[in-house]
This record gives C-alpha cells, sequence and structure tokens, in this order.
C-alpha cells in the first residue's frame, strides 16, 4: 500500500438485533443499546449501537486491506462521535497517510447516513 | 463544578480472563468476522497461530472485569447520565488465542476539564500466561457539563 490509496470500503448494515448480539458477546448491557423505550425516555433517537462495535467494524476494515490476519492490526485510535443506529448502512473507508518501515498508517472514518459516528481513527498495520 | 482529580494515579486491583475458544465463536459472528482463523483451529495453525486467535478488538472482552471497577470508582466520580466514550486506542502485541489467561491492570491516568467537559483518561495493560504484553489501551470518557 502506498500513500493516497484507498483501502477497500467496508459496508455494514446491522441487523435490529445486532446491539443485543453484541451486548451479550461484549458484556456491554447498558440500556442505551439494547432498550428503545429507555434510550428514548434519555432523549436519544432509538436504542444506539455500542461505540466499540463500531471501533470493531473500523478494526475489520483495516485489518482486512492487510490481508485479514489479526497480527496485521498494531494500534488502532478512535474518536467518537454521532451516534450510530440500528438498521442503517455503516460505511467504513480509510485512505493510507504514512509508510514508515514496515508500518503503514490508514486514516479511517466510519458513517452512517452522512454522519460520522467513528472520526479521525488511525491504524496502524504491520506485515504479518 | 471542577473536577476533583484526587484519583489520577489510582491503581486497581489484577483482573483475569481466561480465553475460550466459542467465547471468541460469538464475539466474531456479533461483529461479522469471516476469516476461518477465529472459528476453525486448524486453519489458525495452518496460518502459524498457536491455537484460534481473538479478533484484536476482543481486547474490550477480557478487559472489562478490570476497567469496570476504576470507571465505577467513586472516588473518580463520573456522572454516567452524562457521560460519553470519547475516544478509545489500542496497541497490540503477542496476539491473544484460545487458552491463555490474560491479566489487566487498569489506572486512572488523567482527570482533567476542557472546555466545560470532565475528561477521565484511563490505562490498561494486559498481559499473558507467560508475561507478554498482549495490549495496552487508552479509555477517554467524556462528561457534559461538569
Amino acid at each position: 500500500m502506498n500513500v493516497g490509496d484507498s483501502i477497500p470500503e467496508l459496508r455494514v448494515t446491522p441487523d435490529r438485533f445486532l446491539p443485543h448480539r453484541y451486548a451479550g458477546a461484549s458484556g456491554d448491557f447498558n440500556p442505551i443499546h439494547i432498550d428503545k423505550e429507555f434510550a428514548t425516555q434519555v432523549g436519544l433517537p432509538g436504542n444506539i449501537l455500542h461505540g466499540l462495535y463500531g471501533m470493531a467494524l473500523v478494526a475489520r476494515a483495516n485489518a482486512a486491506a492487510a490481508g485479514g490476519d489479526p497480527r496485521s492490526l498494531k494500534r488502532l485510535s478512535v474518536q467518537f462521535r454521532g451516534m450510530g443506529l440500528p438498521e442503517q448502512e455503516i460505511v467504513v473507508s480509510g485512505t493510507v497517510s504514512e509508510v514508515d518501515g514496515e508500518t503503514t498508517k490508514v486514516d479511517t472514518v466510519a458513517e452512517q447516513s452522512g454522519n460520522q459516528i467513528i472520526k479521525n481513527a488511525v491504524a496502524e498495520l504491520r506485515p504479518v | 463544578m471542577p473536577v476533583n482529580a484526587s484519583a489520577k494515579g489510582k491503581q486497581y486491583p489484577p483482573f483475569e480472563y481466561e480465553v475460550g475458544k466459542e467465547k471468541i465463536r460469538e464475539y466474531a459472528l456479533a461483529v461479522g468476522e469471516d476469516n476461518r482463523v477465529y472459528f476453525d483451529r486448524a486453519a489458525a495453525k495452518a496460518a502459524g497461530l498457536r491455537d484460534i486467535p481473538a479478533p484484536p478488538m476482543f481486547a474490550v472482552v477480557y478487559s472489562a472485569g478490570a476497567m469496570a471497577p476504576a470507571i465505577l470508582d467513586p472516588e473518580v466520580g463520573i456522572n454516567f447520565a452524562l457521560m460519553v466514550h470519547g475516544g478509545q486506542e489500542f496497541s497490540w502485541g503477542e496476539p491473544v488465542c484460545s487458552g491463555d489467561a490474560i491479566t489487566t491492570v487498569a489506572e486512572c491516568k488523567d482527570i482533567y476539564e476542557k472546555d466545560g467537559k470532565g475528561f477521565y483518561v484511563f490505562e490498561s495493560v494486559s498481559t499473558n500466561q507467560d508475561g507478554q504484553e498482549v495490549v495496552r489501551a487508552t479509555w477517554t470518557n467524556i462528561v457534559r457539563g461538569v
């Protein structure tokens, strides 16, 4: 990969029960993620996706760009911004910003319906 | 009201998590991983891994037991009604595989106020049964209107 190259886009539409499955898998049962009624009572548009689920998609897109091996992801930092919702497509895209020896840096974002839900994500990839 | 930074530097007890193949499968399916190495031991070994590997972001699963007491610590004093997860960083070392026993230690690294918001920054370091570092993480929580 060279500076300026795009990584292959990852497009995922989480179904309405995804937050429940992610809650079980991760152990994060905060009701804002799994209880629509509770979420709307606290002013959210509905039950929202876990931020760390979105980060997992960013990790997947970057590891896939490096061949898919879990060892290829050396570092990942993200900022969580807008809220992600189930049943709407998420698009993860990224561009190589730096190649330093064996380390490739990729600036990545995750968007949903035009809103960035993860921004300023920087992945560092290494050859396996 | 200014934030109370007295918990800065506080460390929390180590938490041990034993990694299992079926938990990896459950997590991998939830986040949509499709690489065979996460599901098939033969595929993992063929790829040169000791056993079925955990996806990198599985770090949240084995770190959770160490992080919860830190984030919930009354001395840290996070107002959960106004908290958002602001940022997250992981640096990965030795891969985590099924059968590993991962020990995570959390520390409250910083508490500060900026633009009327409270920033609560935690670091966690996870090591495997051989003492190798598997992940180092920075967790940033933001509380609006402190």
